[in-house]
């Protein structure tokens, strides 16, 4: 193997790896405040992607996006407001169940509103051919924007979390929600809000990942397995180490190609995701104790 | 007592006249009462093969409500039963079962894919009913059920076609991906099995999975394997990617795609880097551009209008397969002057020279596809619109 073609398989596996990675980071949003995994973050993707794509046809690009990123976030609250606020004896099994549930929901709801066809929007910057060239490979101006806009949300979140009362406050109804609300924390609207972030930072990644992966109305949950296996490698709840973990994985997925068979690559995230769970539950990136996969 | 009596008869006797006459009145021919015919048609309208189910099921409903407000053929109406099979092998069996037993319609359209009409083949064929799947693989036709047809062109056909092209191009040596779905396994089969025919070696051959969003590493490896062109065999979305991933890898040989790229929508999806793309295809993606005097010209224009007016978005070729099935089907009633499903199936096998949308057909006991190689026609990507292709003099 030349070093272009070194560097063409990094570049590769940097495009998929972005992608998760800002998959992933939904995902911990909603396991940070509830100890749930949100099974429809997929869907929130696409949701506001589809959105994004349709308002297009009437506003500019940048204002599509927000509006898309509004609804979606909108969405989001709504939803927790109907469904998930109101299961009793809520223990984190069956919320996880309503979520899947709820994925399947939203699917077939958006085949409905959408169509079956594969849509996306535009590059962002250039066009699907415009590239940059990096020692000798090249790499589309629409991964920059992917691992631009990650390190953005990644970077406010954490400073979401770490500094403001209601990042404080999320964090401690995760903790110990009983103690949360002793505090004279109103978990309830913790929850919701929860829900609305992961929704418009999905709807967020769903439209700038568009343009690569092309969106369909079906495409939330293999988006979403891969994802999860990355904010599981990761550490649950670790969004930092999710971005790490997610151009991990794939650089390794683009690096097994290279060497075995295409139609190994899908066996990859699951040996890690098998593996991690077995070895590692803590994920790759976490101190000891830190951030346990919650048996509660 | 007896006044009560009396009147039940007089009810029964009412009504046994009424039956009597309702009776007399069928067979008097045909007129617009003659019962209608009854038509299932399985198609993935929903599902990850919804893009081939959707115009299917578009197209015969269509075609159809066209034909009804006809007349009909032959003086009966045709009652159309469409189920959706999601694409999914194990709906279509109890689908068609269900049509079959309990709905005993004379014919099926469809299904959309192949692994869906090759486990309904022998359903079908002991429960005599004729099937017209709108499915590629040539295993559906091979070998032949009495009651099994299809419309759409042959796999092989399609590969000869883009072998044929790349001779012309003095392309020897190829890379093959395929995705790992019916379509593309099938594809990948008859590429490898024609290439020596046609003195070309294929040096990498790849599967990825048909749900991909990503294809730069599988493509950086087929680019390391030095080919002078690239072939890609799949029905998914992956094809507008692979052409995307190309471009943007730097990896500059003629794509060559199958005819699952007869979709202006991959087009679209693809921009740019969609240009130039070579695939064989049926013509009714040049349908307007066709010469006047080409025998499929009105069909195609004709269908084309009207779907597009009706539905307000592009004809595909898929659609195309389905009106091809009804189409066949109805030319097979007219023929055999029947509703009978042995007769009409008999009458389908003689038919000649039927123009549809996929070619011209022409079965006989022993070819039940009917179509020919010529009925594709080699096509390529210019500026975002499908155009027939033409040798470059300045390309080798």
């Amino acid at each position: 193997m030349n070093f272009a073609l070194f560097v063409q398989y990094a570049l590769s596996g940097i495009t998929v790896g972005s992608i998760y990675a800002i998959v992933a980071i939904g995902f911990n949003i909603i396991y940070c405040t509830t100890g749930i995994i949100n099974f429809a973050q997929g869907e929130f993707l696409i949701v506001g992607a589809m959105t994004a794509i349709s308002l297009t046809r009437v506003v500019p690009l940048p204002v599509a996006i927000l509006g898309a990123v509004v609804i979606t976030t909108l969405l989001g609250g709504l939803i927790e407001l109907i469904f998930i606020r109101r299961v009793r004896n809520a223990s984190v099994l069956r919320l996880v169940i309503v979520t899947i549930g709820l994925s399947i929901l939203i699917r077939e709801a958006m085949l409905h509103v959408w169509d079956e066809k594969p849509w996306s929007l535009p590059y962002f910057t250039g066009t699907a051919v415009s590239t940059v060239t990096i020692l000798g490979a090249h790499i589309s101006l629409q991964v920059l924007w992917v691992l631009g806009v990650s390190v953005v949300i990644v970077t406010s979140l954490t400073l979401f979390f770490r500094y403001t009362t209601t990042g404080q406050a999320m964090r401690a109804c995760a903790d110990d929600r009983m103690a949360a609300r002793l505090c004279g924390i109103n978990d309830r609207w913790m929850v919701t809000l929860s829900f609305m972030l992961s929704a418009g930072i999905g709807a967020l990644a769903g439209c700038i990942v568009s343009p690569i992966t092309q969106t369909q109305y079906d495409m939330g949950a293999p988006l979403a397995i891969k994802g999860f296996t990355v904010a599981i490698l990761g550490g649950l709840g670790n969004s930092m180490a999710a971005v790490a973990a997610g151009l991990f994985l794939g650089l390794l997925e683009s690096f097994v190609v290279s060497v075995l068979p295409a139609s190994y690559k899908e066996v990859v995230a699951i040996v890690v995701l098998l593996s991690i769970l077995v070895f590692r539950p803590t994920g790759l990136f976490a101190r000891r104790g830190t951030s346990a996969l919650r048996t509660a | 007592m007896r006044m009560r009596l009396a009147a039940i008869l007089g009810v029964l006797v009412v009504g046994c006249a009424l039956l009597v006459s309702g009776c007399k009145k069928t067979p008097s021919g045909p007129g617009p009462s003659a019962t209608p015919i009854k038509v299932g048609a399985i198609f993935a309208e929903t599902g990850g093969a919804s893009f081939l189910g959707a115009p299917e099921a578009r197209t015969v409903k269509m075609f159809v409500e066209k034909l009804n407000r006809a007349g009909g053929v032959n003086g009966h109406k045709i009652e159309l039963l469409v189920k959706d099979s999601g694409g999914s092998p194990e709906k279509a069996i109890s689908l068609a079962k269900q049509l079959i037993d309990e709905d005993k319609v004379l014919a099926i359209l469809g299904p959309s894919t192949s692994g869906e009409t090759m486990s309904i083949k022998d359903i079908c064929q002991e429960g005599k009913t004729i099937l017209l799947s709108c499915a590629a693989a040539e295993k559906i036709v091979e070998p032949i059920a009495p009651f099994v047809f299809k419309t759409p062109q042959k796999d092989s056909d399609a590969a000869r076609r883009i072998y044929e092209t790349m001779k012309e191009l003095a392309i020897s040596k190829i890379g093959v991906v395929t995705s790992n779905d019916g379509f593309g396994i099938a594809g990948g089969e008859q590429l490898a099995k024609l290439a020596p025919e046609y003195g070309i070696t294929i040096a990498i051959s790849e599967t990825y999975d048909k749900q991909a969003t990503d294809l730069q590493d599988v493509l950086t490896k087929v680019m390391s394997a030095e080919v002078q062109g690239v072939v890609n065999w799949s029905i998914v979305p992956a094809q507008s990617l692979v052409a995307k991933n190309m471009k943007q890898i730097g990896f500059d040989v003629p794509l060559f795609q199958s005819h699952g790229f007869g979709n202006i929508k991959y087009v679209e999806q693809g921009g740019e880097a969609a240009n130039g793309t070579i695939f064989p295809c049926g013509r009714l993606l040049v349908a307007d551009v066709l010469p006047a005097d080409h025998p499929q010209k009105n069909v195609l224009v004709e269908y084309k209008k009207d779907y597009e007016s009706q539905y307000k978005e592009d004809a595909s070729t898929f659609g195309g397969h389905a009106y091809d099935a009804i189409l066949v089907l109805v030319e097979g009633i007219k023929k055999a002057n029947s509703v009978e499903r042995d007769q009409v199936r008999a009458a389908i096998e003689t038919l000649q020279g039927v123009v549809g949308t996929g070619g011209v057909f022409n079965f006989s006991p022993t070819d039940h596809n009917g179509l020919a190689k010529d009925a594709f026609e080699v096509l390529t990507v210019k500026d975002g619109k499908f155009a027939v292709y033409q040798k470059q003099p300045g390309r080798n």
